[in-house]
C-alpha cells in the first residue's frame, strides 16, 4: 500500500504541474514570441535602448494600416500609407482617430507587424497602442506613434507591414486604472 | 427509426438523383493551379504520393505473398526467428534516408512561398462572419463580397446554378503577371482563406496580420472557400478571385474608384430625399437575402436561442430609433455586427424598412436616409 | 498485496453482490472492465448516429434535414464522443481486464478509484449530451474549440462542454493513474519489463501521455470558460491575448492524444498478430523502443497541425522535420510486423482479419499523414476532406479495428464461449468494404478541393458524397453485426479452453475461460 501511495504521489504531483504547465504556456509563449517574433506580436512595452547608429545606406519601407473592429465605430486611419525609413534614425507618423457617434468611447489599438520576425526590430518608443484611449464622441485626435527600425534588421526585410486593429473596450474600461494600464 | 428504413429504401433513388444533379465533374487529383508555386506544390504532392505508393506496394506485397504462401492450411510449419539487429537497422536507416531526400524540395518550396518582398499590388483581406472583405491598398477601393447564390437554391426550391455556392456578388479583381500580396486579418473568429489555384491558404486570425503572395499567370476566374470552421454559414463564405490582364486591371480599378466616389456622392443628396415604400421594400429585400438571412432566416424567425426572430420583435414594433441604432452601431458581444460601416445609408434605409415591414410585422413606416444618419451621428435618441 | 484488495476477498470470494449493486460497487477490474466496454459500445453507436446524420445531410447537395448550426454540433459533438467516450474507454476497459492477466496481479491496484474513474464518464456524456437540447443548441465550434469561436462567439452550452470535458479528463487520468501503478507495482515475480507483453508496454507509455496532456487540456478549456464568462483575454487580442496560442496550447494536447488513441492499438496488433502466425513477434525490443519514440516525438509536433496559422518559416520547417520524423518509428512497427508473419504458418480467424486489415489500412492513413507533413502540400489538404479521409483511416480503421480485434481475440477469454466465427467474417467482409467506400473517396474529395465541416457543396462533389454516404450507412449498419455476435457469444456457443488459440501465449490464457472472477491472488512465478 505505501508502494502505492508514493507512486501515485508522484503522479498526482506530474497531473498538477502539467496542469500549471498548460497555463504556463501563456507567458511562455509570450517570452518566446518576444525571442523569435513567432506571431508578429511588437512589444507592449516602450523601447528605452536607442540605436547608436543611423544606416543611411538602407531604406526600408514601413506599410501603415489600420482596421477598426467591426464593433468599434471610430473612423481610424494613418496620416500616410507608408514611409521609407533609415535604419537607427527616429521617425514619428501619426494616425487619425475620429469618434462619430455621441458618447465618448474607449479604444484599445493592437498592433500586429508581419513579417512576424521582423517585429523584433521594430522599436517603438512612444505608442498610442500602449495605453487606451478616449476620445469625446463628435471629435477627432492625433495619435502619435514613435519608433526606430533596428539596424540588425536581417537583410531579407525590405517592408515591414504594422497594422493596427482597434478594439471598442469602454465596456471594460475603468477611468481610475486606465491611465496607468497598458495593454495586458 | 423509421427515417432509417425510409432512407434504406431510398437510397438507390436518390443516388441517381444525385447524379443527375451534378453537372460538373470532379477531378480526381489536387489542381495543378495556375501559378508556379502551385505547380511546385503539386509536383511536390505527386513525388511524395509516387513514394508512398512504392513503399505501400512493396510492403503490402510482401504481406500479401506471405499471406499466401505461409498459411497453415498449406501446412508449413513456423519458423521461430524473431530478431535481427541488421534488418532493424537497415529498416530504420532507409526511411531516414527517403524522407531527407523528400525534405529538400518541401524546404525550397517552403521558403519560395514565404517571400512576400517587392509586391506590384498589395490587397488587405478581412474574413468577418460570413463575408470576405477586400481592400486595395494602393487605391481607394474597398468592398464587402458575399455569397451571390440565392438561398432559395440552399433551399432546393431552385434549380441550383454551375457555380452553386462558389460564387459571390463581387470578386476579388487582381492583375495577371504581376506579384500580389495578401494580407489577411478577421474582424471575429479565425477564417480562412484558400485559393486552390494558387495554393494559397492563410488563416485570418482576428488582431493579427497574415501574409501569402501569388503571381497568376493565366487571366480566368479562380475559385474558392473559407477552410477554418467560423460558425454556423462556414460552408457559405466562397472566395471567387478574377485575374485580368493589366490594362483591364486598371480600368476595372479606375471604374470601382468612381463607383465609390459617386456612391459616396449621392449619400449627401439622399439625405434631402424621401423614398417610396416600394422603392425601399425591393431594395431592402436583396440586402436582406443577402447579409441578414443567415442568421434571421428567410422567415425572420431566426433560431431559437442564437439568433432572435424579427417577426414580431418588440424592439422592431415599439422602438424605431432603438431599431436603427442596432442595425447602425451592433450589439457588442453577439453576433450582431455595426453594419453603419458595412452599407451605405441607403441600404440601411431599405433593409431597416423591410424589416419593419415583412413578416407580418406591417409597422406601414417608412426609414429614410436621413433616419439613419441622424441616429449615425447620434442626434437619433 | 494492497489492503483493500485484501479486506474486499474476505468477504466476496467468489460470489458477488447482485443486481445494480454489484455494478455500481463493483472493485473487480473485470466488472469495471466490461462496463467500460460496453459503454464504449453505446457511445460508438451514439456518435455513428450522429455520423449518420451528417451523412445524410450531405447525401446531397443542398440543406435537406438539417440546420447548418444543428450539423455543427453533430461534427462536434460526434468527434468530443468518439474520441473521449468511444475509442478512449474501449482502451480503458481492455486495459482493466487484460493488464492485470497479463502481468499476473490479482486486480488494479487501486479498485476503488477504478470504481470512480468508470462511474463519472456517464455523468459527463450525459450532460455533453443534454446540452444539445439547451436553447440554442450545444456545442458547435469543432472538437477543437478553436477560440474565438468558443469564446466569444458560443453559445451558453459553452460551460456545459467545458464541465463535461473536465470531468473526462478527471477519468482518463485516474484511469492512466491506476494503469502506471498496477504496471510498476503489481508484476508477478519474473515479469521483468522487458518480458511485458506488448499491449502491456504501449498502455503502460499511452498512460504517461494521458497523465502528462489530460491536465493541458483541463488548462485549455478552463481558460476557454475564464475568457468567455471571467473577463481573462487569453484568446482574445483586445484584451492582449492571442487566438493562436489556443491552438498552440490544444495541439499540445491534441498530438499527443491522437497517439493515446493508436499506442494501445500497436500493443493489440503485436498480440494478435503472433498468435495466429504461430510465431514470435519480430524485433520486440525495437517495438517497445519504436513506441517509447514515438510517444516522446508526440510533443515536438503538435504544430503540424496549424502550418496555415501564419508561423514563421524557421518554426515550420522544424516541425515539418519532426513530423516526417515520426514516419521512421511507425514504419519500424509495420515492418516488424510484417516480419513476424513471414514464414509463420498462418490462420485467419476474425481477430487475425482485423489485424490485417489494420496493418494495412493504418498504413494508408500513415502515408496520408507523411503526405499532410510536408507543409507546402498541407496548405492544400488542410482543412479539407482529405484530412478527413487521414485521420478516419487511422481512428477507424486504425484505432476501431483493432478494438474490435481486441473484442473478437478476447471474447472466448471473457465469455467462455467461442464467437460465431461465420457472423464474424461477415461482420469483418461488411465491415471491410463499407469502411473503404466511406473514407477512401473522401481523400479525391478532399484533393478536388471540399473543405471538411461544411454542411453544403459545390455540385461537383455530388456523385462523391452521395457514394460515401452511402459507404457510411452501410458501416454503420454492419455493426449491428458485430453487436448480434457479442449478444451471441454472451449468452452460450461452443465452449472455449483455457489456451483458445492454437498459438496464443501469455498469462492471461493460462487462466480458464470464462476466466473466474478472480484471477492470479497468488502470483504466478514466471520462468
Amino acid at each position: 500500500m505505501q508502494l502505492h501511495r508514493t507512486l501515485v504521489s508522484k503522479l498526482l504531483l506530474v497531473v498538477l504541474l502539467m496542469f500549471g504547465f498548460g497555463f504556463a504556456l501563456v507567458p511562455l509563449y509570450d517570452v518566446f514570441c518576444d525571442i523569435t517574433g513567432i506571431n508578429g506580436k511588437p512589444s507592449a512595452t516602450p523601447a528605452t535602448v536607442l540605436a547608436d547608429n543611423i544606416d543611411t545606406s538602407r531604406e526600408v519601407t514601413i506599410e501603415f494600416l489600420a482596421r477598426p473592429n467591426k464593433d468599434m465605430p471610430w473612423i481610424f486611419k494613418p496620416e500616410i500609407r507608408r514611409l521609407t525609413v533609415h535604419p537607427g534614425e527616429i521617425y514619428v507618423m501619426n494616425y487619425i482617430a475620429e469618434n462619430p457617434t455621441s458618447r465618448m468611447i474607449v479604444g484599445q489599438a493592437v498592433p500586429s507587424v508581419s513579417p512576424g520576425q521582423a517585429a523584433l526590430y521594430l522599436h517603438k518608443i512612444e505608442c498610442f497602442c500602449f495605453t487606451q484611449q478616449q476620445l469625446a464622441g463628435g471629435n477627432n485626435m492625433l495619435m502619435p506613434v514613435q519608433f526606430y527600425v533596428d539596424p540588425a534588421l536581417p537583410a531579407q526585410f525590405s517592408t515591414i507591414t504594422l497594422n493596427y486593429t482597434l478594439y471598442d473596450v469602454t465596456a471594460s474600461w475603468q477611468p481610475d486604472t486606465a491611465t496607468a494600464k497598458s495593454g495586458e | 427509426m423509421t427515417n432509417t428504413r425510409c432512407l434504406v429504401w431510398s437510397l438507390p433513388t436518390l443516388f441517381f438523383a444525385a447524379s443527375a444533379n451534378a453537372s460538373t465533374s470532379m477531378p480526381l487529383n489536387m489542381t495543378k493551379g495556375a501559378t508556379e508555386i502551385s505547380q511546385q506544390v503539386y509536383q511536390l504532392h505527386m513525388t511524395i504520393f509516387w513514394i508512398c505508393c512504392a513503399i505501400g506496394a512493396v510492403v503490402f506485397g510482401i504481406m500479401f505473398v506471405s499471406m499466401i504462401l505461409h498459411r497453415k492450411a498449406r501446412g508449413g510449419q513456423p519458423a521461430s526467428f524473431h530478431e535481427s539487429t541488421k534488418v532493424e537497422i537497415l529498416w530504420t536507416a532507409i526511411p531516414v534516408v527517403i524522407l531527407v531526400v523528400m525534405a529538400f524540395p518541401a524546404t525550397t518550396t517552403l521558403l519560395a512561398m514565404d517571400d512576400t518582398s517587392a509586391a506590384d499590388v498589395t490587397v488587405q483581406i478581412t474574413g468577418s462572419q460570413w463575408k470576405w472583405h477586400y481592400k486595395y491598398l494602393e487605391h481607394d477601393v474597398e468592398y464587402f463580397s458575399l455569397l451571390a447564390t440565392p438561398r432559395e437554391q440552399v433551399a432546393n426550391k431552385l434549380a441550383k446554378g454551375e457555380n452553386y455556392l462558389l460564387e459571390v456578388d463581387r470578386p476579388l479583381v487582381i492583375p495577371v503577371g504581376k506579384k500580389i500580396r495578401f494580407l489577411m486579418t478577421s474582424d471575429d473568429v479565425i477564417h480562412s482563406w484558400w485559393v486552390p489555384a494558387f495554393a494559397i491558404k492563410k488563416d485570418a486570425n482576428p488582431g493579427f496580420i497574415n501574409e501569402a503572395w501569388t503571381r497568376v499567370d493565366e487571366p480566368g476566374t479562380y475559385r474558392g472557400q473559407c477552410t477554418e470552421l467560423c460558425g454556423k454559414d462556414h460552408g457559405f463564405m466562397p472566395i471567387v478571385v478574377i485575374a485580368k490582364s493589366e490594362e483591364d486591371y486598371l480600368a476595372w480599378i479606375q471604374q470601382e474608384e468612381t463607383r465609390i466616389a459617386s456612391e459616396k456622392a449621392a449619400e449627401q443628396e439622399l439625405l434631402a430625399m424621401n423614398m417610396s415604400m416600394a422603392e425601399l421594400m425591393s431594395t431592402g429585400e436583396k440586402i436582406y437575402q443577402g447579409w441578414c438571412v443567415a442568421c434571421h432566416q428567410a422567415t425572420g424567425m431566426g433560431l431559437p436561442g442564437i439568433f432572435p426572430a424579427l417577426k414580431g420583435s418588440e424592439l422592431i414594433l415599439n422602438d424605431r430609433n432603438g431599431h436603427i441604432d442596432v442595425l447602425v452601431n451592433g450589439r457588442p458581444g453577439t453576433a450582431m455586427q455595426a453594419f453603419g460601416k458595412q452599407l451605405s445609408l441607403k441600404e440601411l434605409a431599405a433593409v431597416i424598412t423591410y424589416t419593419r415591414n415583412a413578416f407580418d410585422n406591417n409597422t406601414g413606416d417608412t426609414v429614410q436616409a436621413a433616419d439613419v444618419f441622424a441616429v449615425q451621428q447620434g442626434k437619433g435618441e | 498485496m494492497s489492503a483493500i484488495t485484501t479486506e474486499h476477498d474476505d468477504h466476496a470470494h467468489d460470489h458477488k453482490p447482485s443486481g445494480i449493486k454489484r455494478w455500481l460497487f463493483t472493485t473487480n477490474h473485470k466488472d469495471i472492465g466490461s462496463m467500460y466496454l460496453i459503454f464504449a459500445l453505446v457511445m460508438f453507436f451514439l456518435g455513428g448516429s450522429m455520423a449518420m446524420v451528417i451523412r445524410l445531410e450531405l447525401f446531397q447537395p443542398g440543406m435537406q434535414f438539417v440546420e447548418p448550426h444543428f450539423f455543427n454540433q453533430m461534427t462536434t459533438v460526434h468527434g468530443l464522443i468518439m474520441v473521449f467516450g468511444a475509442v478512449m474507454p474501449a482502451f480503458t476497459g481492455l486495459a482493466n481486464w487484460m493488464i492485470p492477466m497479463m502481468i499476473g496481479a490479482p486486480d488494479m491496484a487501486l479498485p476503488r478509484m477504478n470504481n470512480w474513474s468508470f462511474w463519472i464518464l456517464p455523468f459527463a456524456f450525459l450532460i455533453l449530451l443534454l446540452s444539445l437540447f439547451m436553447p440554442g443548441g450545444g456545442p458547435s465550434f469543432g472538437w477543437t474549440f478553436y477560440a474565438p469561436l468558443s469564446t466569444t462567439y458560443s453559445g451558453d452550452s459553452t460551460a456545459l462542454f467545458v464541465f463535461s470535458v473536465h470531468i473526462m479528463g478527471i477519468s482518463s487520468i485516474m484511469g492512466a493513474i491506476n494503469v502506471i501503478v498496477t504496471i510498476w507495482n503489481l508484476r508477478a515475480p519474473g515479469m521483468t519489463w522487458m518480458k511485458m507483453p506488448l499491449f502491456v508496454w504501449t498502455w503502460f507509455i499511452t498512460a504517461f501521455l494521458l497523465i502528462m496532456v489530460m491536465p493541458v487540456l483541463a488548462g485549455a478549456v478552463t481558460m476557454v470558460l475564464t475568457d468567455k464568462y471571467f473577463g481573462t483575454s487569453f484568446f482574445d487580442a483586445a484584451g492582449g491575448g492571442d487566438p493562436v496560442l489556443f491552438q498552440h496550447i490544444f495541439w499540445f494536447f491534441g498530438h499527443p492524444e491522437v497517439y493515446i488513441m493508436i499506442l494501445p492499438a500497436f500493443g493489440i496488433i503485436s498480440a494478435i498478430i503472433p498468435t495466429f502466425a504461430r510465431k514470435p513477434l519480430f524485433g520486440y525490443a525495437s517495438m517497445v523502443y519504436a513506441t517509447a519514440s514515438i510517444a516522446i516525438l508526440s510533443f515536438l509536433v503538435w504544430a503540424h497541425h496549424m502550418f496555415t496559422t501564419g508561423m514563421p518559416v524557421f518554426a515550420t520547417l522544424f516541425f515539418m522535420y519532426c513530423t516526417m520524423l515520426i514516419a521512421v518509428p511507425t514504419g519500424v512497427k509495420v515492418f516488424n510486423w510484417v516480419a513476424t508473419m513471414w514464414r509463420g504458418a498462418m490462420t485467419f480467424e476474425v481477430p487475425m482479419m482485423f489485424a490485417l486489415a489494420f496493418i494495412v489500412l493504418f498504413t494508408i492513413g500513415g502515408f496520408s499523414g507523411l503526405m499532410l507533413a510536408i507543409t507546402p502540400a498541407d496548405f492544400q489538404y488542410h482543412d479539407t476532406y482529405f484530412v478527413v479521409a487521414h485521420f478516419h483511416y487511422v481512428l477507424v480503421t486504425g484505432a476501431v479495428f483493432s478494438i474490435i480485434a481486441a473484442a473478437y481475440y478476447w471474447l472466448p477469454k471473457w465469455t467462455g464461449y467461442m464467437y460465431d466465427e461465420r457472423l464474424g467474417q461477415l461482420h469483418f467482409w461488411c465491415s471491410l468494404i463499407s469502411v473503404n467506400m466511406l473514407f477512401f473517396p473522401m481523400h479525391f474529395v478532399g484533393l478536388a478541393g471540399m473543405p471538411r465541416r461544411i454542411p453544403d457543396y459545390a455540385l461537383q462533389f455530388a456523385d462523391f458524397n452521395a457514394f460515401i454516404s452511402i459507404g457510411g450507412f452501410l458501416f454503420g449498419l454492419s455493426q449491428l453485426i458485430f453487436v448480434w455476435v457479442l449478444v451471441k457469444c454472451a449468452r452460450g456457443g461452443v465452449p472455449a479452453t483455457a489456451q483458445v488459440w492454437e498459438g496464443a501465449e501469455g498469462l492471461e490464457w493460462e487462466v480458464p475461460s470464462p476466466a473466474p472472477y478472480h484471477t492470479f491472488e497468488t502470483p504466478p512465478v514466471i520462468k
